[in-house]
């Protein structure tokens, strides 16, 4: 018996928060078990991966015997026993457990190139990463070809930062490659705040060495000997495995002095922040690391040009890094051709929201958000209604489903009313109402808001108190045009970024949903049941059966009545928190 | 949590240890708070002393991130994301009652036996399990109202 036996366990942020870290113990407990430790001994072994992008499915365990790979769903550790007594020892996959067809139809039209490695090998260890190729990019761009021919590489193969507003990566570099200067930067952008976006948490959790490799040639092709990842403090799985990563690849002589042996210096620190919003715009981004308040200065020059402590820096997102390596060992036509015009290569999206299959996603450019939405995501849970698309989280918009044969292009996106973002797709449906979620988004960019310009500081602010107007039942005629006109002044006037684009939620809600505005406002009526105080919960008398339970978990004590007898709500005492409604299992409470 | 007299013995020891760099200004709060779970002002000034940078910058600094504390905080954190998934997933609701449940006022975090705060926090980043709950740092998906109570309850008892 020499079967080689790997059990791969998810340990991505959706598989911890499904109880990965238990499914491994588990299986790492059984492993080491008297039998299968005599049985196996070290041809079988168990690992933590990164996420595997099915995160809906979480714990997703893959089970690789001699290369033969199967992947079981929903894996909880009261399932270990059964999976390693049947499948590892007498060689029967539990068929009960295993994913099914709908599990190949999720990745069928995606192209992983950037997730490739993640959710495939333990993320910490550096000598799988090697025996599969990794650092050979590195290799050739140190040794083979020049800086010069990196750029023309980078800038060829279209490849845009994929921080959300789609700068072309190569012209950054080349614009820092110019000047001369003993000391330049590289800092790589992994502030990920955004409310539903977890791709580059996922990219630094999954697949720590791609981005450290694309950092080195980057500052192998703009001529720099440090730099800087910059993540959050809290995002504690994110900075252990890139501080892990970074100290592996200074023993192995990836890092520091003389890298590969070919007269390269490179130092990486890690920078942990403390975690705002607005630190994911370039300049404060360069400030927080300086020691400063993270608030961003009007860009008289690039960051390439005039950056950290006034020298050319080079920032790039988590995903931008992470797709260098690929790009230099296939050459740009390879990604330039994976994509569409102007846009080369793939692009990681967080899918959640109301659609079954949520999880993380990696598609061509000019894929269209019909086919993320209904062939990947498969549709809308529990068979509802699509309602809207929500890109690009708090600085994105919303889209109807008129648009939805839009393709992912940063062009097209943009004039759609939205922006590519870092990558946040929120999938709304009809119990979802559009009002509240603009509202949603707002209230966080108001309040991550830094204060320092007026139109941002106080115009968000206005807009957001109209907002929490027409949500409770008080707008007024008028509104929905000041709501535009205060959005495009805020949009033409802010300093930075997180301005620029924080009424793009409400503007593109309007623009695809006024009807559900006017119905706010002048109807006084939120047509799917969300906004509290336009709502008002009754009993249905000939449906009530009198059993209590809505009763029971009333926290106002609104609902009175004798058992077997049907109930009442009294709506001077209701405080609309719906407990009543979701307890109710005869479905006897109406919400309108 | 440290004991109180031991904040000047226990800053002396970090700032010796932390390089006395202006960059590293956020990760010395950092450690500080991870010490004694909040930024004690007495901390800020020696701090400034030491970096010699006016105290007034550090405030502002520190007021800036939300991931600092000026008050003391309870010995278990409860973090309710509210994150774009779990809003439309219902957390909005699910913080309202936990700070009922606590007994927390409006405007406050933390319990009056500093046994619990409730912290929000923007995206945890695993929307596909929304909505989310940090307890302690623990991950916890497809949170209910009455499972965090539970949890809340076993918390209490000393478990």
């Amino acid at each position: 018996m020499n079967k080689r036996i790997e059990i791969k366990v998810c340990t991505g942020i959706g598989g911890v928060a499904a109880g990965g870290e238990e499914v491994f113990s588990a299986f790492r407990d059984a492993l080491s078990s008297a039998g299968i430790e005599a049985a196996y001994g070290e041809r079988c072994s168990a690992h933590r991966v990164g996420c595997k992008g099915f995160c809906a499915r979480d714990v997703l365990v893959d089970i690789v015997i001699n290369g033969d790979k199967t992947t079981y769903q929903y894996v909880k550790p009261e399932m270990v026993d059964r999976i390693i007594r049947e499948h590892i020892v007498d060689g029967n996959p539990v068929a009960d457990w295993v994913v099914g067809d709908d599990y190949e139809q999720y990745y069928e039209k995606q192209q992983r190139v950037v997730l490739s490695g993640c959710g495939e090998a333990d993320p910490e260890d550096i000598d799988i990463y090697l025996k599969n190729g990794g650092f050979d990019a590195l290799r050739k761009a140190l040794v083979e070809i020049a800086p010069e021919e990196i750029i023309a590489t980078v800038k060829n193969s279209y490849l845009r930062g994929r921080g959300g507003a789609g700068f072309p990566a190569g012209l950054k570099w080349e614009r820092s490659f110019r000047i001369k200067s003993d000391v330049k930067y590289v800092v790589c952008n992994g502030d990920e705040g955004d409310p539903g976006t977890f791709k580059d948490r996922a990219l630094m959790e999954g697949e720590p060495y791609a981005i450290i490799e694309g950092m080195i040639i980057c500052a192998k092709a703009v001529g720099s000997h440090s730099g800087y990842i910059y993540s959050r403090g809290a995002y504690t799985s994110s900075v252990r495995h890139l501080q892990t990563a970074i100290d592996k690849c200074y023993k192995k002589g990836l890092l520091g002095r003389d890298i590969l042996g070919a007269g390269f210096d490179f130092d990486l620190r890690l920078f942990k922040s403390a975690g705002a919003f607005v630190c994911g715009e370039a300049t404060a981004l360069l400030h927080t690391i300086e020691g400063k308040r993270g608030m961003p200065t009007p860009k008289f020059w690039s960051a390439a040009e005039k950056g950290l402590w006034d020298m050319p820096t080079v920032v790039n997102n988590v995903e931008t890094f992470a797709s260098i390596p690929g790009i230099i060992l296939k050459g740009a036509s390879w990604y330039k051709n994976l994509g569409i015009e102007n846009n080369g290569g793939t692009k990681v999206f967080a899918l959640t929201g109301k659609v079954k299959n949520t999880g993380l996603i990696e598609v061509r450019f000019g894929t269209s958000l019909r086919e993320i939405i209904f062939d990947i995501g498969g549709g809308i849970e529990g068979g509802r209604r699509f309602k809207a698309i929500h890109i690009g989280g708090p600085s994105g918009g919303c889209m109807s489903e008129e648009s939805l044969d839009i393709e992912i292009d940063y062009e097209q996106i943009a004039s759609a009313g939205a922006i590519m973002g870092s990558g946040g797709l929120i999938v709304l449906d009809e119990n979802d109402c559009i009002v509240n979620t603009a509202k949603f988004f707002l209230e966080f960019t108001q309040a991550e808001s830094c204060g320092k310009c007026t139109p941002c500081r106080v115009g968000t602010k206005r807009m957001l108190e109209i907002m929490e107007r027409i949500t409770a039942g008080e707008g007024r005629e008028g509104d929905i045009e000041l709501l535009e006109e205060l959005g495009h002044y805020i949009k033409a006037t802010s300093l930075c970024g997180l301005g620029m684009t924080a009424p793009n939620p409400v503007l593109s809600t309007i623009r695809y949903f006024r009807h559900e505005y006017e119905a706010h406002v002048q109807g006084k009526k939120c047509p799917a049941a969300v906004c509290k105080s336009l709502i008002t919960f009754t009993i249905l008398e000939d449906i009530c059966k009198g059993c209590g339970s809505c009763k029971r978990v009333c926290p106002a004590d609104a609902i009175r009545g004798i058992r077997k007898i049907p109930h009442r709500i009294d709506p001077g005492l209701c405080i609309k928190c719906g407990s009543c409604f979701e307890v109710c299992k005869f479905k006897a409470i109406l919400k309108a | 949590m440290k004991e109180r007299n031991n904040i000047e013995e226990t800053l002396q020891d970090m700032m010796n240890s932390s390089a006395k760099e202006r960059e590293n200004i956020i990760s010395v709060f950092q450690s500080i708070q991870e010490t004694f779970g909040y930024i004690p002002e007495k901390a800020v000034n020696l701090v400034s002393i030491r970096l010699s940078v006016p105290a007034s910058r550090l405030f502002s600094i520190i007021t800036f991130f939300p991931q600092f504390h000026l008050k003391p905080t309870g010995e278990n954190i409860i973090t309710v994301c509210r994150g774009a998934a779990c809003h439309v997933k219902g957390s909005e609701r699910l913080l309202n009652r936990i700070l009922i449940e606590l007994g927390i006022p409006p405007s406050e975090d933390t319990t009056e036996d500093f046994k619990f705060t409730v912290e929000k926090v923007n995206c945890v980043g695993a929307c596909s399990m929304s909505p989310v709950v940090l307890i302690n740092n623990e991950v916890c998906g497809k949170m209910t109202f009455n499972t965090l109570k539970k949890k809340i309850g076993k918390i209490r008892s000393g478990e």
